[in-house]
Order: structure tokens, then sequence, then C-alpha cells
């Protein structure tokens, strides 16, 4: 009976352990009715839990447990690498998720099919740091349903050292000089995008014979890419799989700050432009905490340290007064006029996203 | 001279096998973030490995739900296994199938399969899902295991004890029970070592607060990776190491 | 959690669909009362989790997709009229190729470690088993990952290489099919290894003699004698091995760098990306019929019992 008396004694540890871990592994203390500490004034009772999901890479953990601490909240942090994996999820319904990170033409979808909550604006008072120009926006007019999280870009980013001609335009990482030394977002949109740019092509085409011509293009990419990656590109840029890539702006701009070979280009034919928003699943449990969580990130120097450690652009004004005044005049973080005239933007494209899929699927497939 | 190739051969193998973990567990003890050049000695990363919440926190549900799932699927699969082995029953063709689907059924169609029926149901992801999922399918393992284990038993034994006047109860609880328990703890072994190391299925059943160490892994692998990952490996495999030097000890009592 | 309604109602409609065949059986007695009896969490279980998410599948798959995703209630055949599209047999042509070479190389390289593994003397034989099991006990993705480590620019190989002045400029194996080959080779090979140990250990070394004391030459007397008589790991072993490197899709994400599509990313992809759970469970069905199909023919040919599988 050794065997089987041990074998209750190893459960018993087991279960003892993983009750001890469960317990404390969270951010803090859950409590169902804590009322917040007196330096946020008078709160709504918030919940003990919030389930928030939003894009890796893109918030650190301390504003997470500030947050835990300060209002006594267990944060279960999820994250996605794009918005169609995130469409995924809230789709089904299962998900249980309170707060997503949507890009300004998955709300247009997510607002036409009904999947999210109004937000109760009053219950986040720091909206008035947004600037007027990220508010209001046309896939959200009077923001009933998201608040402005970050801006951003889909841009060229390129080690120097490796690459010694100029980059300039996105023509230039189907050079096959760059075979295998491609490390691409996993992008639908973005990198049809870019190669429906290359052809002179807008980055919204619905038209099926220019996405048949963006497809073949799209294919000969498909050899120079080695990695595709949208959670962590610099990662490929640091490490010398890749030479030059396709990547998020502050993807590029945090590989720089490890190695400073590595540039930011902003190709001639325009680039990428996002703004992400936060916003609320319908039949969220959490809403009142979701909409304290935001209250809470759009506090000045909050919103700061998420931008220093992910340098993607505010759309917060106050807390873009608290910006070191060399990022905001760093134009490889925040770009010039002129770059930002000829950017474009992403729209929801209704039931062409499928052919968009199909293109997607068959050169991934190849 | 036969045995002297097949032994070097199977260093060579052994090497192979363990070549990985080795670079592993060095590199969790340098100080570069990059995992490429050795910079220098250090316990950093393990001291970062303690205070990293979301890892302790999965470790708990890891352990959380494997152990659930390992207690049913071992008593579920165990009564499966003696009504295999004793009985003779109309529809036992059938069983004898449904208890290898999920012995052959790729992973993945099992993960989306689960997720369709969650849905359907509007069943919330979280830990209840993942135990459920690990418990249809560990049950399978154990009952091939235990039978296995019947397959050498004697029934005569239990005739025996019948004769000598036990009820059908007690000739169980004596007689049959302890000399397959043997059995039933390797069913139960290899259903713990399936919940703890399951990605695939738990990835597609999964919910937010119920992520599981695999999982995490995962999402970690697919970031910045830093040697975190690696004292992260190091530390799981001193553990399994000492378990499993712990139950060979355990075994050894036995004799 | 709202299962309570929804599970309760399948539960009472899954034992409904028992009913029959229980009141057939009482009155065949106790014994198989007995066994029913032991066997109903089971069939539950397995039923309600396993067969019916497997018919919903089935359903999904000949439904058709609304525009974003939906699942729209008219039926069609075009899931899986698109799965006979070039590109997709191309993928589940490689999928299928990955897993055969996966299993050849892990046999090839497993059967002589096994053989080995079974004429060590008896004491060490244990140690050298568990040296076996413990990699295989390290969490697969974290073995996986090892593989990054070891193979990329940076890496250990190309360092080493480097350091010896063997080569100027680093390779590049990582994000290649080599590499997601090589990731699965080392993920599987203890599969491989322990049916093969099981069966070759129950080898009757007295007809091994037997053979070779009749003129028999090594190789003949391993091709007719041992082989033959240790199919049974053989089978066993490559099944472990084939149908798991089949479905997989960790390995190609992490090795291949999303680049290689093998069935398991398809899938994984339709139903977490393009959401198109339809061509998703289309997709799956296939898979599955594929598995099945394959299995009943090995089976039938060699006829083998599932001890084996777990050793």
């Amino acid at each position: 009976m050794t065997q089987s008396r041990a074998g209750l004694t190893l459960a018993a540890v087991f279960l003892a352990i993983s009750v001890v871990l469960t317990g404390c592994g969270g951010g803090g203390k859950p409590a169902a009715q804590v009322p917040a500490p007196a330096s946020t004034g008078d709160q709504p009772k918030l919940d003990g839990e919030l389930n928030v999901f939003n894009w890796s890479e893109y918030l650190p953990q301390e504003v997470i447990d500030e947050f835990s601490r300060e209002y006594g909240v267990k944060v279960n942090y999820d994250t996605y690498s794009s918005n169609e994996e995130m469409l995924a999820k809230i789709q089904s319904g299962a998900s249980g998720y309170d707060l997503v990170v949507p890009s300004d033409f998955m709300m247009q979808v997510m607002v036409k099919k009904d999947l999210l909550e109004p937000i109760d604006l009053s219950a986040v008072p720091n909206f008035k740091n947004i600037g007027d120009q990220y508010k209001n926006q046309a896939y959200d007019p009077g923001n009933k349903y998201s608040v402005p999280y970050m801006w951003g870009d889909a841009v060229i980013a390129v080690n120097t050292d490796k690459v010694k001609r100029p980059i300039t335009s996105w023509k230039d990482l189907w050079d096959p000089a760059f075979k295998g030394k491609v490390v691409s977002l996993n992008d639908m949109r973005f990198v049809i995008g870019a190669t429906l740019k290359t052809l002179g092509y807008g980055m919204n085409e619905t038209d099926p014979a220019k996405l048949d011509q963006a497809k073949a293009k799209l294919k000969e990419l498909a050899p120079n890419v080695k990695v595709w990656d949208s959670d962590s590109p610099k990662t490929s840029l640091l490490n010398g799989e890749a030479w030059i890539g396709l990547v998020w702006g502050a993807e590029g701009v945090l590989a720089r700050r490890e190695n400073p070979a590595i540039q930011v280009v902003y190709p001639t034919e325009g680039i990428g432009l996002w703004q992400d928003n936060m916003a609320i699943p319908r039949g969220a449990k959490h809403k009142r905490t979701a909409e304290a969580f935001m209250n809470f990130v759009l506090r000045p120097e909050i919103h700061k340290k998420i931008a220093d450690a992910f340098p993607y652009n505010l759309p917060n004004v106050e807390a873009q007064k608290l910006l070191d005044p060399s990022v905001l005049g760093d134009p490889q973080v925040y770009p010039p006029q002129d770059v930002l005239a000829k950017g474009e933007w992403l729209r929801d494209l209704g039931d062409t996203t499928q052919l968009y899929d199909r293109i997607w699927t068959e050169v991934k497939g190849q | 001279m036969k045995r002297r190739i097949l032994g070097l051969y199977s260093v060579l193998v052994y090497l192979f096998l363990y070549a990985p973990i080795f670079v592993l567990i060095l590199f969790s003890f340098n100080r570069s973030k990059l995992n490429a050049t050795w910079t220098g000695f250090t316990f950093d990363w393990y001291a970062k490995l303690l205070h990293d919440k979301p890892i302790l926190e999965a470790t708990g549900n890891t352990l959380l739900v494997a152990l659930v799932s390992t207690a049913a699927s071992t008593v579920i699969g165990t009564a499966a296994a003696l009504a295999m082995h004793r009985f003779r029953f109309a529809g036992k063709r059938l069983m004898e199938a449904l208890l290898y689907i999920p012995i052959v059924i790729p992973e993945i169609v099992m993960g989306v399969s689960l997720l369709a029926l969650y849905v359907m149901l509007g069943m919330e992801l979280g830990l209840p899902t993942i135990i459920i999922a690990h418990i249809a399918f560990s049950i399978s393992f154990v009952t091939v295991t235990v039978r296995a284990r019947l397959h050498g038993f004697n029934r005569y034994l239990e005739e025996a004890a019948m004769d000598l006047g036990a009820d059908e109860w007690t000739t169980f609880r004596r007689v049959t029970f302890p000399l397959i328990v043997p059995g039933i703890l390797s069913g139960a072994l290899l259903a713990l070592t399936l919940s703890l190391d399951d990605f695939v299925i738990t990835f597609f059943t999964a919910g937010p607060g119920s992520t599981t160490l695999p999982l995490r892994i995962y999402s970690m692998l697919k970031l910045a990776v830093t040697p975190e990952v690696n004292a992260l490996s190091t530390v799981l495999l001193g553990a399994t190491l000492l378990l499993v030097t712990l139950s060979q000890r355990l075994q050894k009592k036995e004799l | 959690m709202t299962a309570g309604v929804g599970s309760g109602l399948t539960r009472a409609r899954a034992s409904l669909r028992r009913l029959p065949f229980l009141s057939r059986l009482m009155t065949r007695g106790s014994e198989n009362g007995r066994a029913y009896l032991l066997l109903a969490p089971t069939v539950f279980w397995l039923g309600l989790f396993l067969l019916v998410p497997l018919v919903l599948v089935a359903i999904t798959s000949l439904t058709v997709r609304g525009a974003y995703g939906e699942t729209v209630y008219r039926w069609t055949l075009a899931n899986y009229a698109r799965f006979f599209e070039p590109l997709y047999v191309q993928i589940l042509w490689r999928s299928l190729v990955v897993a055969f070479w996966t299993t050849a190389i892990c046999l090839a390289v497993g059967y002589p470690f096994a053989y080995f593994l079974a004429q060590v003397p008896r004491r060490h034989r244990g140690t050298l088993l568990m040296l076996v099991i413990v990699p295989f006990w390290t969490n697969f993705l974290i073995r996986t990952y090892a593989w990054v480590v070891i193979l990329r620019t940076t890496g250990v190989i190309n360092t080493v290489l480097q350091a010896l002045g063997l080569i100027s400029e680093p390779l590049s194996l990582l994000y290649t099919p080599g590499a997601v080959l090589v990731g699965m080779v080392y993920g599987f090979l203890p599969f491989m290894v322990l049916p093969l140990y099981t069966s070759i250990e129950k080898l009757d070394h007295s007809l091994l003699e037997a053979s070779s004391d009749l003129g028999a030459p090594p190789w003949r007397t391993f091709l007719r004698v041992t082989l033959p008589m240790t199919m049974p790991g053989v089978v066993a072993g490559t099944i472990l091995v084939f149908i798991p490197a089949l479905g997989m899709f960790v390995v190609p994400d992490l090795l291949g760098g999303a680049r290689t599509m093998l069935i398991g990313n398809l899938i994984q992809n339709q139903f977490l990306t393009a959401r198109n759970w339809q061509f998703g469970s289309a997709a799956s069905i296939i898979l599955m019929a594929l598995v099945t199909v394959g299995l009943m023919a090995y089976a039938r040919s060699f006829g083998f019992e599932g001890e084996e599988l777990v050793g």
C-alpha cells in the first residue's frame, strides 16, 4: 500500500501548492467590494476581477500591477496579435473579456455587428485628456463605444549595418537580395495594403482584378520573408535572422534602442496608419471596472508610462506634455506632417474582406 | 563489436536528446538578455521568475486542472476498464471504438470541436471548460493502461476469495483492487502527464484568467523572449526529475 | 456560467438515447447491468464531450459562412469542394510528407536505440529508460524552443562553427523545413522508442540464436526473425508518431517562422483568424477521415492490439 499512500500524499501536496499559487498569483487580494482609496475620490463599487484582451507588446506589466494595487482588482491579461484574431474570439461569444482594443476599421465591423457595449463617458472623466482630432471618428461618432488608446503606423525597419543601400520604398522589400532576410507583420490588411501600394493602388482596394494583381505580387514577396511575426518582429531584426522588415513603428524604434544601426524608414508610397481604441464587448460582466481601467489608462502619467515602454503615438495631449521633447521631436516616432498626409488609414471592406482572407490563405499556404 | 557500435550510437542519441536541454539550462544563467553569447553568470532570471505573477498563476492553474482531471479520469477510466475486461455485452465493439477515438484523434480536431460545443452551449471559457476537455482525453488512456494490467490478472484469485465466503464488494476491496493498483497508478500518472503538458486542446478551451503553464510559455515564446523562459524550463525540469526520482524510490520501497 | 440549462438538457437527451438499450439489457441480467453501470460515466463523458462536438463540426462543415463568419444554416458542399483546390491539397500533401518523414526518421533512429536498451543488463535498464523519458516530461513547447536557440543565426551551432573558423557567414538553419523536421523528430522520438523497446524486450533470443545456427547471416536474421517479431512495437510506435505529427501546428509555427503551412496551421488559422469555421470544420473532418481510414487499413494489415500503444 506504500505506493498508493505515496500517491495520495503527492496528490495532497499538489493540491496544496496549486491552491496557494492560484490564490496569490493574481495582482492582489480579490475583494468584491473594496471602496477605492481616498486618492481617487468617490468611486463606484468595482468588481474583484477584470478580463483584458489587448494586443501583445502594448501594455507594460507595471501599469497592470499599479491598477491592481490601487483598485484592488485582479486583472487577467491575455493578448492577441491581430484584429481578426480578436474578432474571432469575441464573435464566438464565449470569450468572457471585459475590455478589448480594436483598430479603427475593426471598430467599424464591431459596431456594425453590435458586438460592443456603449460606454458611460461620465465614468471616464479623463477622456478630456484626449486631443480633439482623435475623438469623434467616423467609425464611432460621439465615442459611444470606444475611447482612443494609441495610434501608430506600419513602416519599414532596416538594419543599416547589413543593408548598405538606401531604402525608400515598399518595393525595396521585394528586392531579390533580401531573399530570406525579411521579417513581416503577420497582418493581412497591412501586408496586402503595402502590396497594393507598390502597384499604385490604395490600401482599401476592393476591385477583384486589382486584388488579383496584388495576390500575384504578394506571392513574389513570400520567398523573401523569413518570419511572419506580428507579436515581436524586433526580435528577428535584433538577432540577425532578418535584415529588413515590415513592422509596427514602435517595434522598429524598440529595435533601434537596442541596436542603433536599425532605423525606421517611411516608404514614399505612403505608410499605413491605424488608431487603436479601448472598447467593451457586449455582455461583459465587469463593465464598470472596465471603464475604471480606461480612466486609469488615460491619466497623463500612466499613458505616458505606456508610451515610454512601447513608443507608439499618444492621442492623449496631456500625456504628450509629459513626454521627453526628444521623443516628440523624433521623426522616427512621431512622423512629420508630410508623411502623415500621405499615410493611409484602413477601412472596413465588408464582403470584400473574404477575398482578402482567401488571398492571405493562398499566399501563406504556398 | 556490434555491441560497441550500438553503444556508441546510443550515446549519440542521448546527446541529441539532451543537448537542447543543456543549452537551455546553460543560458538560464547567462547575463545577456539575447540568449546569444555568454556575458556572465547570474541568478537574476530565477529571481525574476519568482516574482512573475502571471507565471505563478499559470502554474497554479495547471496543477489544479491536472489534479482534478486526473482524479476524475482515473475513476471513470478504471471503471470502464473493469467493465471492458470482465463483461461481455451488447455493443462492446462500439465501446471499443468509442474508447479509441481520443487516442487516435488529432488533438487539433478535438480542440476545435470542443470549442464549437462550448460556443453552441453558450458556455464561458475558463478552468471548468479546460478540465472537462482534459478528462475527455484522459479517460481512454487510463482505460488502456488499467486493461493492460488486468490482462495479467488471475481471475481465479477472485473466485477463490468468494469460495472462501467473501462477498463481491469485499473481494473487490481485498483482492482485486490491491492487485490492480499499480496499473491504476500508471494510468493516473499518464493522465497527469498528459494534462500537465497539454497545449493544443487547452489552447482552444481556455478563457481569461485560466491560462495554464503551456499556454503562458507559448505567449512568452512569441514575444521578446528573455532567459526567464530558460529559468522556467530549468525549474520545471528539476521538479520533474525530483518527482521521477521520488517515485522510483517509493517503488523500490514496495519491493 | 450558463452551462446549467444547456448541458442539463443535453444530458437528459443523451440518457434518453440510451433508454431502449437499458431496458433491453435489464432482462439480460445483473451482469450486463453492472457493465453498463461501470461504463455509464465514460459513455456520458465521451458521448457529450467527444461525439457531440464532432457531430457539431461535421454539421458546421456543411453550412454556409456569413459575411463576417457567422454560420448560415443553408446546406452546401462548397467547403469540401474548396478543400480540393490545388492549394489545400498541397497543404495536406505537405503535412503527410512531413509526418511520413518524421515517422521514418524516428523509426530509423529509434530502432537501434531501443534494441540497445533492450540488451543492456537489467539493473541499468531502469535508469537508462528514465533518461529517455525525462526529456519527454519537459514541456513540449520549451523543448521545441530550445531548437530555436540552437539553430538560429546567432545560436549555438553558428557560434561554434564560426568560432572554429569553419564558416564565415552564419548558416540560415532556422525557419526552414529542415528545422521543422528536426523539431518534430525531437519531440516524437520517445513515443517511438518506448513501444519499440517494449516489443524488442519480449524477443525470444533463442529464436535468434537458432536462426544464426542455421546459417542465416545477421541481416537475414534481422529481416526474417527480429523485425516480424517486433512488428507490434513498430506498428504502435508508428501510430503514436504519425497521427499527432499529422495534426501538429506548434512546431511549424515556432520553428518554421509561420512560413510552412501544414494542415494543423490551416485549421487553427481558419478557426482563430480567418474566422471561417465552416471551412475549418471541413478540413478537420477530412483530417479525421484520413486518419481513421489510414488506421483501419494499417490495423487490418498488421492485426495489432491496443496494449502496445501504452507500454
